[in-house]
């Protein structure tokens, strides 16, 4: 499969410098990075975002865009010195001996065009084969990649596939002209955690077939199925590198023990006040028996939930996991009031909450809040923390004057001060937002807060401060939480009990700790298959 | 096909027709009111400086053409007439207004297709080529585009038949029938267009090239200009697709300045009469026959947005995976 020498290293890196602009607003994205990687060997790239794995991994294709200067002591392509490379040479590289597999194949793959067409191109640019034989050759790259019924496949546009699907089908475009080595940047990130796995598998047959692999990865889950090797990057420079057991069993360097430790479910379990179950108080929320149908395309009709019932009590943290359409994010809606049940009802605190008119449910709005998954498109990116926050305490009712004090105090309380006040959400980092989020979430004094996904957009350091703050938020404050993941180490982090959907069924349910040790359903047990081996052994450790 | 996606599509079909007897109903109905509103009195109009009519046949007149009703049975009629495809007698020409327009409508669509396919064309060209990574083909066309938007169409074809057809006589003066006649004009129209998409498509072209699957396509060993062409261009074609038909419209209803500078006839050479002469039938029959021209176009944009965006089709739609 190889096209380079097996002798020669695929990558060979010393000394590689990549800057953005010039002047005091140069940005130094990686310094003085040096490695090499074999045939049929992974090497791991692990750091947390803008920590410059990706200008990196773009600069062994040079594409690291039209700003970038990238400076090397030695930079080898599939045995090139490729320092003195033109764009010629660089397109002759590019597809033909390293491949690039991108984050999510929704995007990555141009979206008005079929799947086949996309995994012929590289054959057609490369003339790997005459253009008449493309087609078969597109079929048996399909086949290759595990995708079912390829020829119908092949027509298909990325929208039609499952994240799994295209994910493969990507790869299959990436590896169509026999790469000697594939680039994977955050190949799984996108992907629910069971159809993970099936891609992980997929990226290892390749790399047992002979293929050299560099993969970049935010997530040690992911590094540790795959890699050989691990280098850990850090502002641009790599601060540790290894073998993959070393690193991880026994990591030398400050910023790799943090990583690791920052895993959900890594650290020890922190003991917090538990509202337990059937104390007798009544509950806050109460759902019962509720439905949602969502008519399709030709009267197709989708059962997103399906006759769903739980109670939340006053000051009790629950969890609900799922995978992406599993129906949780409806569910959520309902409770939230912003879309009607077709069955069954929803009460908030006694009163009938579900079935009401707006204008009757406004008064009570403020008790039940939400804090989004991505606070970057929920807010206004053009107004200030101020006016964001302000604007819920607004509506809650607080005098203009009062307003800024009352800012600073919750700004206080997740952690932010007075200076964030005039910020807009683009200046500040991914944790101050998802801080602000809560803030404002907290604003009009609710009883209730539904968190959808609130940590999975974060790096896992800050997801860590992140789950803090809700913990500590819950204790203080007697919130109740109703906390929806895809994550399973999340939701133990914060949640005393917890449900399992699945295409819209509460399938299994139960305090944490027993679902994590003897899950019922083999559908939580595919969940758990998912979760971290190390965060799994911290879990065993109960 | 199965009996309800029959009827899914016959209610489609019916919803847009519905739609499009509205647009036209709206717009007739505005053209009316206009008219009617104009003081003075449309009877003068109709015998023009004719002094010799008398009092008497004035009345004759008034009666002839029912202008003698009330303004609701005035409209009442119009609508007929309207519904059966009849749009009256013109005042000053003495013919029916449906033949008029049908024999100006030849030259006029001649000029509105010729100009926004040169428009497009001329766009999408200049588009690929200055969207590259060097910043100043695009500096400099961004400054050409904006002169070009804001010189007046008569002016640019005045400047145009000074230089090509008076100066260096390349190019015929006025209407010869022959098809170097149209060039002149077809430039005139599609210049500023042409300046107009540009500047759209360029947009849609730079943020498609940003968007990760053009990275992937970079990374497969596509050329910059494959790489604009293939893929991004497609995506920066929606947004224009919408403006183009926008502009075909407006030109289908008569280009009336670059018909008068060059001597065409066409849509809007009579309508620029019609409306100084006061002839109402004229007036309304150009109004509803580019109401009519909106609604097609607009049918024949989401077609096409269609064809460009598989995500839009029913069996391969969004809505339908």
């Amino acid at each position: 499969m190889t096209t380079a020498s097996t002798t020669k290293p695929l990558f060979e890196v010393a000394g590689l410098n990549v800057r953005f602009g010039t002047g005091p607003g140069e940005v130094h994205a990686v310094r003085d990075a040096a490695f090499s990687l074999d045939a049929g060997r992974c090497l791991a790239i692990v750091g947390e975002s803008g920590s410059g794995k990706s200008a990196l991994a773009r600069s062994l294709l040079g594409l690291a865009g039209p700003t970038a200067r990238v400076t090397a002591d030695r930079l080898r392509v599939a045995g090139h010195e490729a320092r003195e490379f033109g764009p010629r040479e660089w397109r002759a590289v590019r597809g033909r001996r390293v491949g690039l597999v991108a984050q999510d194949a929704l995007v990555a793959l141009d979206p008005l065009r079929p799947v086949g067409k996309e995994i012929a191109e590289p054959l057609l640019t490369h003339r790997v084969v005459p253009r008449r034989e493309a087609g078969a050759r597109v079929l048996a790259l399909l086949e290759r990649v595990g995708v079912p019924e390829p020829a119908e496949r092949a027509r298909a546009y990325v929208h039609q596939l499952s994240g799994g699907l295209r994910q493969r089908a990507l790869i299959a475009s990436a590896i169509a002209a026999e790469p000697g080595v594939l680039i994977a940047d955050e190949p799984t990130t996108a992907l629910d955690a069971s159809v993970q796995s099936r891609v992980l598998a997929l990226l290892g047959e390749l790399k047992e077939s002979g293929t050299g692999l560099l993969l970049i990865s935010h997530d040690l889950a992911v590094v540790e199925a795959l890699a050989d090797e691990v280098a850990v990057m850090k502002d641009g420079r790599i601060v540790e590198s290894g073998p993959v057991g070393r690193v991880l069993e026994a990591p030398e360097h400050p910023y790799t023990k943090s990583l690791l430790a920052a895993i959900p479910g890594s650290g020890p379990r922190r003991e917090r006040t538990v509202v337990a179950p059937g104390d007798g108080s009544a509950p806050l929320l109460d759902v019962s028996g509720v439905t949602k149908v969502f008519k399709g395309a030709r009267g197709s009709r989708r059962t997103a939930v399906d006759e769903v019932s739980f109670a939340l009590r006053p000051g009790e943290a629950l969890g609900l996991v799922g995978e992406s359409g599993s129906g949780k994010s409806t569910l959520a809606r309902m409770v939230l009031g912003l879309a009607a049940p077709d069955g069954g009802t929803v009460e908030l605190g006694g009163a009938p909450w579900s079935g009401l008119r707006e204008r009757d449910r406004r008064e009570r709005r403020h008790t039940v809040q939400l804090v989004p998954q991505d606070p970057l498109s929920a807010f206004d990116p053009r107004w200030s923390v101020a006016r964001i926050v302000g604007e819920a305490l607004a509506t809650a009712g607080v005098a203009r004057a009062e307003r800024r004090e009352r800012t600073v105090r919750l700004l206080k309380q997740v952690g932010l001060s007075v200076e964030h006040l005039e910020r807009r959400p683009l200046a500040l980092s991914g944790g101050q937002r998802q801080r602000v989020a809560v803030a404002r979430a907290l604003a009009p004094s609710p009883r209730l807060l539904v968190c959808d996904e609130p940590v999975s957009a974060l790096d896992v350091s800050v997801q860590a401060q992140v789950l803090d703050l809700l913990r500590s938020l819950q204790e203080e404050l007697g919130l109740a939480t109703l906390f929806i993941s895809h994550d399973l180490a999340v939701v133990r982090e914060v949640c005393a009990r917890v449900l399992v959907m699945k295409d819209g069924r509460i399938v299994e349910s139960g305090p944490v700790e027993r679902v994590f040790a003897e899950p019922a359903h083999p559908y939580t047990r595919a969940l758990l298959e998912a979760v971290p081996r190390r965060a799994r052994a911290a879990v065993e450790r109960l | 096909m199965t009996p309800p996606h029959i009827s899914a599509a016959v209610r489609a079909v019916t919803a847009r027709a519905g739609a499009a007897v509205l647009v036209v109903w709206g717009a007739a109905t505005c053209a009316f009111l206009a008219l009617h509103l104009i003081p003075g009195d449309p009877v003068s109009a109709i015998v023009g400086s004719n002094a010799l009519v008398g009092a008497e046949q004035r009345e004759e007149i008034r009666h002839h053409y029912g202008l003698d009703r009330s303004p609701l049975v005035q409209y009442g009629a119009y609508l007929k007439q309207l519904a059966t495809g009849e749009l009256g007698d013109s005042y000053q020409l003495q013919q029916p207004v449906s033949s008029l327009l049908a024999d100006q409508i030849g030259p006029t669509a001649q000029l509105a297709l010729w100009s926004s396919l040169v428009a497009v064309v001329l766009a999408a060209t200049v588009t690929v080529l200055t969207s590259g990574r060097s910043r100043w083909p695009r500096r400099v066309s961004s400054a050409v585009e904006l002169l070009v938007v804001s010189t007046p169409s008569f002016w640019l074809g005045i400047m145009l038949l000074t230089v090509f057809s008076f100066r260096l006589g390349w190019l015929p003066v006025s209407d010869s029938g022959d098809a170097r006649s149209l060039v002149l004009p077809v430039i005139t129209l599609a210049l500023p267009i042409a300046a107009v998409l540009t500047q759209v498509m360029r947009e849609g072209l730079l943020g498609a090239l940003e968007q990760p699957f053009s990275l992937t396509a970079r990374s497969r060993g596509l050329a910059e200009h494959t790489v604009r062409s293939r893929h991004a261009l497609r995506h920066a074609a929606l947004p224009a697709l919408t403006l183009t038909g926008w502009f075909t419209g407006t030109l289908l209803g008569g280009a009336v300045v670059v018909e008068n500078v060059f001597a065409r006839s066409g849509i809007g050479r009579i309508t620029l009469q019609a409306v100084s002469d006061r002839d109402l039938p004229v007036v309304q029959g150009v109004v509803a026959l580019s109401a009519v021209v909106f609604v097609l176009v607009g049918a024949v944009v989401e077609l096409l947005y269609v064809v460009v965006d598989p995500r839009l089709r029913k069996g391969t739609g969004v809505a339908a995976a």
